[in-house]
């Protein structure tokens, strides 16, 4: 799938179970899950090489959700990519199954890795990039860190790793949404230059705008380019993206909406699907 | 005996020994790789090394992240890292979700010696202990690591291997019928009055006890317990059984260990007197090996006692 309409309206789909699973469950995380969306769709449904009906195909691409918070958002994906049934997202944080509330790489098939204790991530997918340069294999690996994440420094420990290994097939998406649990990155804990830190690292650095997706297939494709260097792509993007009352407050980081602000959500989430599906058409 | 060789050293001529034979086997260390003994390993294995600089926790995850692709990552720092710093990667990253890591702990305990209580890991086999599906392992002398190294390479799951830093006497090659396996403590010396239950260096001490109190008439029976856990229930209930007490010797703390499984186990199917023999909840200190030792009464002679003790609360 690479039409950018049919990647905006599998976002807004995205969005929506997205929403639907934490209302459901009366928990989880929307804020940074609709931040995100847009570049889990643009993988799974443009970039990696994957096989949903083998999803521990040994040649496959990788991808390790290091803010495994956003769970709402990579199941999501995964049931629309065909992994698992979509109906299956009514169980999601439900002790009925094992949707766990970070990803489980055990029992939810086409989770690469188990995440959830933020800063971890990172440093598997580095293991996972290293695995394929020392075996001669040609899969990447792609990892989703948030910018309250890498206040952890064992995300720097994982770059200068990366950097020393000459990761030219690891590429982690930087989703910098300004918030985090408790305020504005800037004032829980500063990180910018995000782009020079990571230039700093050795790191091949790209910014874009992430929830536009011809700057995220293009950034994609130029990190592929780019052999002796891990590549970070730092995405300007919006907590709560495409639900009016949850853009930009960090209070909608880790709550559930309430069944009349569910409703206002679906219903807008609703009409951006209809609005896309005429365009599809 | 066959001489002196530390725990740390049979195991970096094990990883080299085996690397041939097992392909997927490959090596991570924290710029510690002339102490935990994995140099040599580097050297005839650059491809194989992955020097992680001073990034324990790091560390840990790269080799979660290998294994998930089919390598058998073995870490390797000392045990206070390993286990203490890297606990909650260990837990979240490769046990919670069953990945196939063994986790290398090296200058366990208080035989660290001179570097003192910071270096001095006494909490590691109760850290990793109560992390759900980890095997926690603490081989006593350089024959056994070798086989507990191969074993381990061939284990499908999360574990944690501990390492001594200080020269232990071979004393398994001189053990009748003895045999390693994980999971299955290997009997090291009959006997009927109490029975001794060490891990590490300490099963080199219960056998000098177990001659000690011989020499006063008292018959020990001395069980080598290498694999902590699972811990190998059926040995201690026969021993607790047929002797009536048990001590517990390790270099460890009392509090969580070796003593606290066979406590634990013991009081819910044969609850009979047990003594810890271990380090008594403080933090160690500097000083040379056997000063040390003896400084926290980890010697033949105060185990022989605590032996004593044991038989004197028997009913």
């Amino acid at each position: 799938m690479d039409k950018i309409n049919d990647l905006k309206l599998m976002a807004a789909k995205t969005r929506l179970l997205a929403v639907d699973a934490v209302h459901g469950a009366k928990s989880g995380h929307p804020g940074g899950s609709l931040s995100c969306a847009d570049a889990l769709v643009a993988l799974y449904f443009s970039k990696m090489n994957i096989d949903p009906a083998n999803p521990k195909w040994e040649d496959r691409d990788r991808f390790v959700l290091s803010k495994g918070h956003c769970t709402p958002a990579l199941y999501s994906v995964l049931a629309l990519r065909g992994f698992f049934p979509v109906e299956d997202l009514k169980l999601f944080r439900s002790i009925k199954a094992h949707y766990s509330g970070h990803p489980d790489m055990k029992n939810v098939p086409g989770v690469d890795m188990s995440t959830g204790s933020l800063g971890q991530g990172l440093s598997a997918a580095v293991g996972m990039a290293l695995a394929a340069k020392v075996s001669g294999k040609s899969y990447r690996t792609y990892a989703i860190c948030g910018d309250g994440e890498i206040a952890e420094g064992q995300i720097w420990e994982a770059a200068m790793a990366a950097a020393k290994w000459k990761l030219g097939n690891l590429c982690m998406f930087l989703d910098s949404n300004g918030l985090q649990i408790d305020g504005k990155v800037e004032d829980v804990m500063p990180s910018a230059p995000l782009d020079k830190k990571f230039d700093a690292f050795n790191w091949n650095v790209l910014t874009i705008n992430g929830h536009d997706f011809n700057e995220i297939l293009a950034a994609l494709k130029e990190a592929e380019k780019c052999t002796d260097k891990p590549t970070v792509i730092i995405m300007k993007t919006e907590k709560g993206k495409g639900v009016s009352f949850m853009e930009n407050q960090a209070g909608w980081h880790g709550k559930a909406p309430d069944d009349e602000q569910y409703a206002t959500a679906k219903a807008e989430l609703e009409a951006v699907i209809a609005e896309l599906e005429k365009e599809v058409k | 005996m066959a001489g002196k060789i530390a725990t740390r050293g049979a195991y970096g001529e094990a990883l080299v020994e085996l690397a041939e034979k097992y392909p997927q086997l490959v090596v991570l260390d924290a710029d510690l790789s002339g102490a935990t003994m994995t140099k040599n390993f580097s050297k005839a294995y650059p491809d194989r090394f992955f020097n992680c600089g001073i990034a324990e926790a790091n560390m840990t995850d790269i080799a979660a992240g290998m294994s998930t692709c089919g390598f058998k990552p073995f870490t390797n720092t000392f045990a206070i890292f390993a286990a203490g710093r890297c606990y909650e990667q260990v837990r979240n990253s490769i046990a919670y979700p069953g990945l196939n890591v063994t986790v290398v702990g090296s200058h366990g305990g208080i035989s660290v010696g001179e570097d003192g209580a910071t270096h001095q890991c006494i909490e590691d086999f109760s850290l990793m202990r109560t992390i759900p599906g980890m095997l926690v392992c603490c081989p006593c002398d350089g024959n056994e690591m070798k086989l507990a190294v191969e074993a381990l390479i061939n284990y499908e799951g999360p574990a944690y291997l501990r390492l001594g830093r200080a020269p232990v006497d071979i004393v398994t090659d001189e053990t009748p019928d003895y045999k390693f396996e994980l999971t299955k403590a290997a009997l090291m010396k009959d006997g009927s009055d109490v029975t001794i239950i060490a891990c590490g260096m300490n099963v080199q001490m219960a056998l000098k006890a177990a001659e000690l109190l011989a020499a006063d008439g008292i018959s020990a029976r001395v069980i080598n317990m290498h694999t902590i856990k699972p811990l190998d229930e059926e040995i201690v209930l026969k021993a607790a059984k047929e002797t009536g007490c048990i001590v517990t010797s390790e270099e460890h703390s009392v509090i969580g260990g070796l003593g606290g499984a066979v406590s634990e186990f013991l009081a819910g199917t044969c609850p009979v007197p047990v003594v810890r023999h271990g380090v008594n909840d403080v933090f160690g200190r500097s000083g040379n090996v056997n000063a040390v030792l003896e400084h926290f009464g980890l010697t033949a002679e105060v185990l022989a006692e605590k032996a004593k003790q044991a038989i004197a609360l028997k009913k």
